[in-house]
């Protein structure tokens, strides 16, 4: 377990959902559940043998302080951003948002569920665009495509090769791109800069330990 | 032309549902001179499209007798049917309100006899059943329906079948010349009694209202088991008039949602749950119901209602809001959704399905012309700057019909100290 879970252990002591109404975006719509289990029954991952948690359970075993169970699930990662729930809610709470806000905080405190595919993309694709301020498609390919190995790497290049052959005759991918060129945004340092600065305030505003 | 004696001393009730009837009903009997309008062409409103009331199981029939023989021993009440306000201008104590009178083509010499009837080949829609069956264009919209008076519907009236209903009719009651009339009314003090429509529940996509036959609203529910409904009080499910043992209740459908009814409607648990009796009184133990809930609400003395219905091993509960209804070949519906005790998953076929729609009210505060106060909903609240105009039963919040009549009481009253202090400022 990373510092900081044992950081937010200290701090909130008993209090799961304080500890999420404060540090998880979204967090603070987790009270407003009135437990009708429409978000789950909207779900299309609703029959799905890896969502062991449906939205309205997770609200609920938060409020009843099982931190462990919520923040070693795999359920809200299991979220494919189809926006049912969100739209269904009789209460309005922003679900996939609520769903996305724990996984990142579960992430950020290192117990995010390891080889965990949601989490693999998620982490690729933000190196990847975060480095040079725009993605980087051909690398962002390859790292998912050799994820499982070379052999399965290959294959599915394979498979998908006329894709990419169509995608460079009509100028929408950079064969560069494999080498580190391509197009990349101009003033990089600069996203740096505010993405650090964006990070400094949000550990302020949550009181965390830069 | 309609005349219709009012002065400032008049309290007008707009209205002329149960809780119309009883403001009118109780102004009237301290004294005071009323006029009672009505868009439809009978009195007694929702309350009179119920099969029986919750929680004694009695008819309405009987309730609505007791007030039209109050009615018709007071010589105090004038009643308009077929009328709408179109225009309220003035204060307290002298309102000059504008009266739109649709023609029923059928005179005060009409006996009910069905002469026209007869005579009639067009069919409409039967609005007194919620459009579940029809009617013929020469029609009284109920049994029970006062004043007891047919209707003859626009749609005819200039055609060679308007000419057959006005030579079937012996008492020379057929007047096909009657035409739209405004009529300008005074009054001291105005009750605002136009009540409540059933929530659209089209609206509420994933459950495919109108799309899938075997999908119905609880005011339809109603319909299906009177003995003076579509099916005879037979419990028939509209698709293939198949008997519906197993019918699912669906609560919350609309009501206590950000998306539609932001209020909660507070009788529709009452109603499944005495909906469920008419299923058991149908089939016996053969018949089922299943209520999907978030909570029921049956407040105070209902609760013994409801511990009763939750005895009856027919009757089960699921505590879920229903996600989306799908239907299967044989057109049963099937329900998708999880059970939030255990958070178990269900996908459930029924015969028929009953959604518990919600109540809005039927002219929403916005919709008024008059300066009237307003909640979220449109509900009328009660109003200081508009001293001399009070809304009464559903207008003014979701009531059962208890309550409404408890609401249209106070409101009476108010109107009547308004009438009041004009006739002592007069005196």
């Amino acid at each position: 377990m990373s510092d900081m879970n044992q950081q937010m252990t200290t701090r909130y002591k008993n209090n799961f959902l304080k500890e999420i109404e404060q540090q998880a975006e979204m967090g603070d719509w987790v009270k407003m559940c009135m437990q009708c289990g429409v978000c789950s029954g909207s779900c299309p991952t609703n029959f799905h043998p890896g969502w062991a948690h449906p939205p309205q359970e997770i609200f609920m075993m938060i409020r009843a302080g099982k931190r462990d169970e919520v923040l070693d699930s795999q359920s809200m990662w299991m979220c494919t951003s189809c926006y049912n729930c969100y739209v269904r809610c009789p209460r309005k709470l922003p679900i996939t948002h609520i769903m996305h806000g724990i996984a990142e905080y579960a992430y950020r405190l290192g117990r995010a569920p390891k080889g965990q595919p949601t989490l693999h993309l998620s982490k690729t694709f933000w190196n990847n665009c975060t480095k040079s301020g725009r993605t980087n498609e051909v690398q962002l390919t390859q790292t998912l495509y050799f994820k499982d190995g070379i052999v399965s790497g290959i294959k599915k290049a394979l498979v998908m090769q006329d894709v990419a052959i169509g995608l460079v005759k009509a100028g929408r991918l950079n064969i560069m791109e494999a080498l580190g060129g391509g197009h990349k945004c101009k003033g990089a340092k600069g996203i740096h800069a505010m993405l650090a600065k964006a990070r400094e305030l949000e550990n302020q505003r949550k009181g965390r330990a830069a | 032309m309609t005349s219709v004696v009012a002065t400032n001393q008049t309290i007008l009730v707009v209205g002329g549902g149960i809780a119309g009837m009883t403001a009118a009903l109780e102004a009237a009997e301290t004294g005071k001179q009323v006029v009672l309008v009505e868009k439809n062409p009978y009195l007694g409103g929702r309350t009179v499209q119920l099969y029986r009331y919750f929680p004694k199981m009695c008819h309405p029939s009987c309730g609505l007798e007791i007030n039209l023989r109050r009615l018709k021993a007071n010589p105090r009440i004038q009643v308009l049917t077929l009328a709408e306000v179109t225009g309220i201008s003035g204060d307290k104590g002298n309102y000059s309100v504008t009266v739109k009178l649709a023609p029923r083509f059928v005179n005060e010499n009409c006996t009910a006899c069905g002469e026209c009837n007869k005579a009639a080949t067009t069919e409409i829609p039967d609005e007194f059943n919620y459009r579940l069956g029809k009617v013929k264009a020469a029609y009284l919209p109920s049994d029970m329906a006062y004043p007891q008076r047919y209707v003859i519907d626009p749609s005819v009236v200039a055609s060679a079948e308007g000419q057959a209903i006005k030579a079937a009719c012996k008492y020379g009651a057929v007047d096909l010349d009657m035409k739209e009339e405004v009529v300008t009314l005074n009054a001291g003090a105005i009750v605002w009694a136009t009540g409540w429509q059933p929530y659209a529940a089209e609206k509420i996509t994933p459950y495919r209202y109108g799309e899938f036959k075997n999908v119905i609203t609880n005011v339809e529910f109603e319909r299906l088991a009177d003995p003076h409904g579509p099916t005879g009080g037979k419990i028939l499910r509209p698709s293939d008039g198949k008997e519906a043992k197993n019918v699912a209740f669906i609560q919350c459908a609309g009501s206590r949602d950000e998306n539609h009814l932001r209020h909660c409607s507070r009788f529709c648990c009452m109603a499944s749950l005495k909906q469920t009796r008419y299923v058991q009184e149908a089939f016996g133990d053969a018949g089922k119901s299943t209520i999907y809930y978030i909570d029921i609400r049956a407040i105070d003395r209902f609760e013994d209602f409801y511990q009763e219905v939750k005895a009856n091993p027919n009757v089960s509960f699921v505590r879920s809001k229903v996600a989306r209804i799908s239907e299967d070949k044989n057109g049963d519906p099937r329900l998708w959704g999880v059970n939030t005790e255990g958070y178990i998953r269900y996908a459930n076929p029924h015969d028929l399905v009953v959604l518990a729609v919600g109540m809005e009210p039927s002219v929403k505060n916005v919709a008024i012309p008059a300066e009237v106060m307003g909640d979220s909903s449109g509900f009328v609240m009660a109003d200081p700057a508009n001293a001399g105009i009070f809304g009464a039963g559903c207008a003014t919040n979701a009531l059962d019909v208890n309550r409404a009549v408890q609401s249209a009481t106070a409101a009476a009253l108010r109107a009547v100290q308004v009438v009041n202090q004009v006739a002592r400022a007069e005196a």
